[in-house]
């Protein structure tokens, strides 16, 4: 069974959500403790969510010197697989792994809710068994999840397919900019998760974790776990799971 | 090797939106203050260096300020020696 690991940090609160999930979507789940630099041969790792290292300075930003955020580092830098969720994605921004930075809410408040996202690709990664444009509905639960990046960057990460997730109207359609409850924390272009120029590096805001079994509401969040997990499956088995590149963009 | 006394001040970058800075100008009007405006909302951090000289205690500080005090995309900073120390002895 293809091992997945999730890193966990002081202050990490969805790590063990994202271990279920995992083994719910098929794969091994491995926790990896933030003093250690050894990812236990996983061909995939998680960056959960919560308040690593209670979110000081900067949400993320202590994280990304952990030992094992280093060994995450490179491990990406050899393509393998890194999916920061929530505060995960905060820390992978924050480490450069993704472009952009996730600035405080618009309304300046922590917000925990379902809302509406969709893949604008089928055809990465950690999106392969999502359709593209179909609204998901997945839980938020963050104060600073408003994605921020300069223009330029922006217009690269359009052009290039690097816009991931974003967050839409029930018809699928994307939602405005700030004003539009639809784009819960204002975010620029309704991004709510990205991916990096090569394929092997996502973020995403929301908590595909938590929308795991209907049960609870939602079991929208499976697919992007399942594609996770069998993407890295593939990707252990030296099978093409992972798109060669993304898009022209950084 | 001597102690040096700095503090750096991290501001959003302009153009950057900054809901806190948004929010105190938005409370002015309860105070009955007007005629204040681009209100930016940053931090402050005080430190000391042990280096042998204050160009090598501030290449330090230069360092810290860019890779961890602040997030280049998004902030900027300014590094200053401040005139009192504030809650430290010496500096």
């Amino acid at each position: 069974m293809t091992r997945i690991g999730v890193v966990v940090f002081p202050g990490s609160n969805r790590d063990a959500d994202t271990l279920r999930a995992i083994e719910i979507a098929g794969g091994e789940p491995v926790r990896l403790w933030h003093e250690q630099a050894s990812l236990e041969g996983c061909a995939a790792i998680v960056v959960p969510g919560g308040f690593a290292y209670g979110d000081y300075l900067r949400a993320g930003v202590i994280a990304r010197f952990s030992p094992v955020m280093r060994s995450v580092t490179a491990f990406a830098a050899e393509g393998g697989l890194v999916f920061g969720i929530c505060n995960g994605f905060q820390v992978i921004a924050e480490a450069g792994l993704v472009p952009g930075a996730l600035l405080r809410n618009r309304s300046l408040r922590f917000l925990g809710r379902d809302v509406l996202i969709a893949v604008e690709r089928a055809d990465t990664a950690f999106t392969r068994h999502a359709q593209p444009h179909r609204p998901l509905r997945i839980p938020i639960a963050h104060g600073e999840g408003c994605y921020f990046a300069d223009d330029a960057t922006l217009e690269a990460l359009e052009r290039g397919g690097q816009v991931l997730f974003r967050y839409v109207h029930p018809d699928g359609t994307a939602a405005g900019d700030s004003g539009d409850l639809d784009n819960p924390n204002g975010s620029l272009h309704a991004i709510a998760g990205v991916i990096n120029a090569r394929g092997n590096v996502a973020g995403l805001m929301p908590h595909p974790e938590c929308a795991i079994e209907a049960v609870t509401g939602s079991d929208d969040g499976l697919a992007i776990i399942r594609s996770l997990v069998d993407s890295a499956g593939a990707a252990e088995m030296g099978t093409a799971g992972v798109p060669a590149t993304v898009g022209a963009a950084s | 090797m001597s102690e040096f006394r700095f503090a750096v001040n991290v501001l959003p970058k302009a153009g950057i939106l900054d809901p806190q800075g948004r929010a105190v100008e938005g409370s002015l009007g309860h105070l009955g203050i007007s005629g204040v405006s681009a209100v930016r909302v940053g931090r402050r951090v005080e430190l000391t260096v042990e280096a042998p000289d204050e160009a090598a205690a501030r290449a330090v500080v230069e360092r810290l300020a860019g890779e961890l005090l602040s997030n280049p995309l998004i902030e900027s900073f300014a590094i200053e020696r401040p005139a009192h120390a504030a809650g430290v002895a010496g500096g």
